[in-house]
């Protein structure tokens, strides 16, 4: 056979996933999400997403053993390994996966390996791509994380080389979406609104100035274009003239992406890598797609992008690294194992 | 592992809306309680002390006959950790799950103890911002009146049970009743207590604040020079 058969659970956000894989081959998905319900907060509620995780856990259980089922004719009692997110993310929102994953390993008899949450969203491009050449970079852009990372071996060996000193970059997509009167979340709202002038503002970017490049050459700040944008919609305002909320999108669109790919491709670059990987939910958006193909072909690089629905938060990111890390050989996690809110990405298995 | 042969069904008892409780009953008889009483550490707790409880009796996860869980009330995040355990456990083990309100558990521990309550009684908890979760029983332990959240300085003139009493300066713990909820208890009452249904008994709604008109940046800038 292929590998380990591996279920993972992870509750870290607002995304309650099941996943189930057989080494690199994906038996099942399935996803609840809370966003609706943070819509009119304008922002994920910690205890509104954790209340949504207990009601979640296990209809989500469920539709995923149903799938592996019908799929692959697996039966839970069958699986080698149960996986789950120990962290980085909301601590409410993580206790909720890692108590019901204990549970549904000691229950089955089978071993528990809690793990790294960003080397899950890198492993799951071994579902679509295949084993990753070494080192690669990868970068992760969502709600929740900003991150280049270096990538030895994504069971083992995952360094951060670079990460936002103060807002992830989808939390400022979100932010000038409120300002700009948009809904949430800001990172499709944004990309479908931003259809004008990518030049028409110029807004700046963070950490590139030459004496920020000595220490942060790999890091992100995205504060201070959040701020520049309100300011320059505040003004218009005041001004009396109407905002062209399409220039300010895609001018505020233009630059994120252009420092996220700028920075990767140098990352790339400097470490030696042909491969570059994307994931988290901004990895979905078109600009950032757009702008990495471009600037990674003219560099060399091959880029690697998961398909949309496994780059946002699910449940086989976690099983298919639960599947690296038991192919590994590295042991299981004890029942004692506690959730991180914090856990830095060089510590993959818990 | 040796392994009993009960005759009566066994029972496992889960709570964390304050502390780790577990607790496991055969029928009629506590066979074993466990307590972790260090309220952070809910998540890393309550597995080992299940696997404790069950491997010190002697007893095979397999043999389990039901799993009786505390909905609350309770702080949200050591809550969920017992009901969602309760809930896979019982799932997988493909055994029934029976959710009852913490406050009936320690209600029918009195009641049933050798020093029973000789009227109506409240039983009490801590639910932080000097308020507690409260309901109201008759001398049999029937419940009538809450789980509700509330200043302690409201409270009827009645005796006290439970682990927010101390909360209560107006009112006297009552002769005989529990000071906690025990997780023995809770597995060997706990089957005879009302279902309370599958939303936690959080009583409060989360805190979260619906954006009103932003905070001008222009005017923060000037207010700060
Ligand atoms: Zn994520």
């Amino acid at each position: 056979m292929s590998g380990p058969l591996v279920l993972g659970i992870e509750s870290s956000c607002d995304e309650t996933g099941v996943g189930i894989v057989r080494g690199h081959e994906l038996l099942a998905n399935e996803v609840a999400s809370s966003v609706d319900l943070h819509v009119r907060f304008g922002g994920v509620v910690p205890e509104v997403a954790s209340r949504a995780h207990l009601e979640a856990l296990l209809p989500t259980l469920h539709r995923a053993a149903e799938r592996a089922a019908a799929a692959a004719d697996v039966d839970l009692t069958e699986i080698d390994a149960v996986s789950v997110t120990a962290g980085p993310g909301l601590m409410g929102a993580l206790v909720v996966g890692l108590a019901g994953a204990k549970a549904l390993a000691w229950a089955l008899d089978k071993p528990l390996y809690a793990v790294n949450h960003l080397a899950g969203h890198v492993a799951v491009d071994l579902l679509e791509h295949g084993p990753l050449p070494q080192p690669a970079v990868a970068l992760l852009v969502s709600g929740g994380h900003t991150s280049l990372l270096r990538v030895d071996d994504v069971a083992t060996s995952i360094t951060e080389v670079g990460a936002t000193i103060d807002d992830a970059a989808g939390e400022a997509y979100d932010k000038v979406a409120r300002l700009l009167g948009l809904s949430y979340p800001g990172g499709p709202v944004i990309d479908r609104a931003a259809t004008g002038d990518p030049a028409a503002i110029a807004f700046p970017r963070g950490l590139t100035l030459r004496r920020d490049l000595e220490r942060h050459r790999f890091d992100f700040s995205f504060s201070g274009l959040k701020t520049a944008v309100a300011r320059w919609v505040e003004q218009r305002e005041a001004a009396g003239l109407d905002v062209p909320v399409a220039d300010v999108a895609a001018s505020f669109q233009e630059a994120v992406c252009d420092v996220l790919s700028a920075k990767a491709i140098d990352a790339c670059r400097e470490l030696g890598s042909t491969d570059l990987l994307i994931g988290g939910g901004v990895a979905a958006n078109s600009r950032l797609r757009a702008l990495l193909a471009e600037r990674a072909e003219q560099a060399g690089i091959a880029l690697r992008r998961p398909r949309p629905g496994l780059c946002t938060d699910n449940g086989a990111m976690i099983a298919v690294l639960g599947a690296e890390v038991v192919d590994r050989g590295l042991a299981p996690s004890s029942f004692d194992v506690a959730a991180n809110s914090s856990l830095p990405v060089s510590t993959v298995a818990l | 592992m040796s392994e009993q042969t009960p005759t009566e069904p066994l029972t496992l008892a889960i709570d964390t809306s304050t502390d780790v409780v577990v607790g496991l009953a055969g029928g009629e008889a506590v066979v074993a309680e466990h307590r972790n009483a260090d309220a952070r550490r809910h998540v890393e707790d309550l597995m080992p002390s299940v696997i404790t409880l069950l491997g010190g009796a002697g007893v095979a996860r397999t043999t389990l006959d039901a799993v009786v869980v505390g909905m609350g009330p309770g702080p949200f995040t050591g809550l969920r950790v017992g009901i969602a355990t309760a809930r896979v456990l019982a799932d997988t083990l493909r055994i029934p799950l029976r959710a009852v309100c913490g406050l009936d558990a320690v209600a029918a521990d009195w009641v049933h103890g050798a020093n029973p309550p000789d009227g109506d009684f409240l039983v009490v908890a801590d639910a932080r911002r000097r308020e507690v979760y409260w309901a109201r029983y008759d001398a049999t332990g029937r419940r009538q009146d809450g789980p509700s959240v509330s200043a302690p300085t409201g409270l009827p003139a009645l005796p006290l049970a439970g682990p927010g009493h101390r909360l209560c300066p107006d009112h006297r713990l009552g002769t005989g009743a529990p000071e906690r909820l025990d997780g023995g208890a809770l597995a060997r009452w706990g089957g005879g207590l009302p279902e309370v249904g599958d939303e936690p008994l959080y009583l409060r709604r989360p805190d979260a604040a619906v954006p009103t008109r932003r905070k001008s940046v222009l005017a923060a800038r000037t207010g700060h020079r």
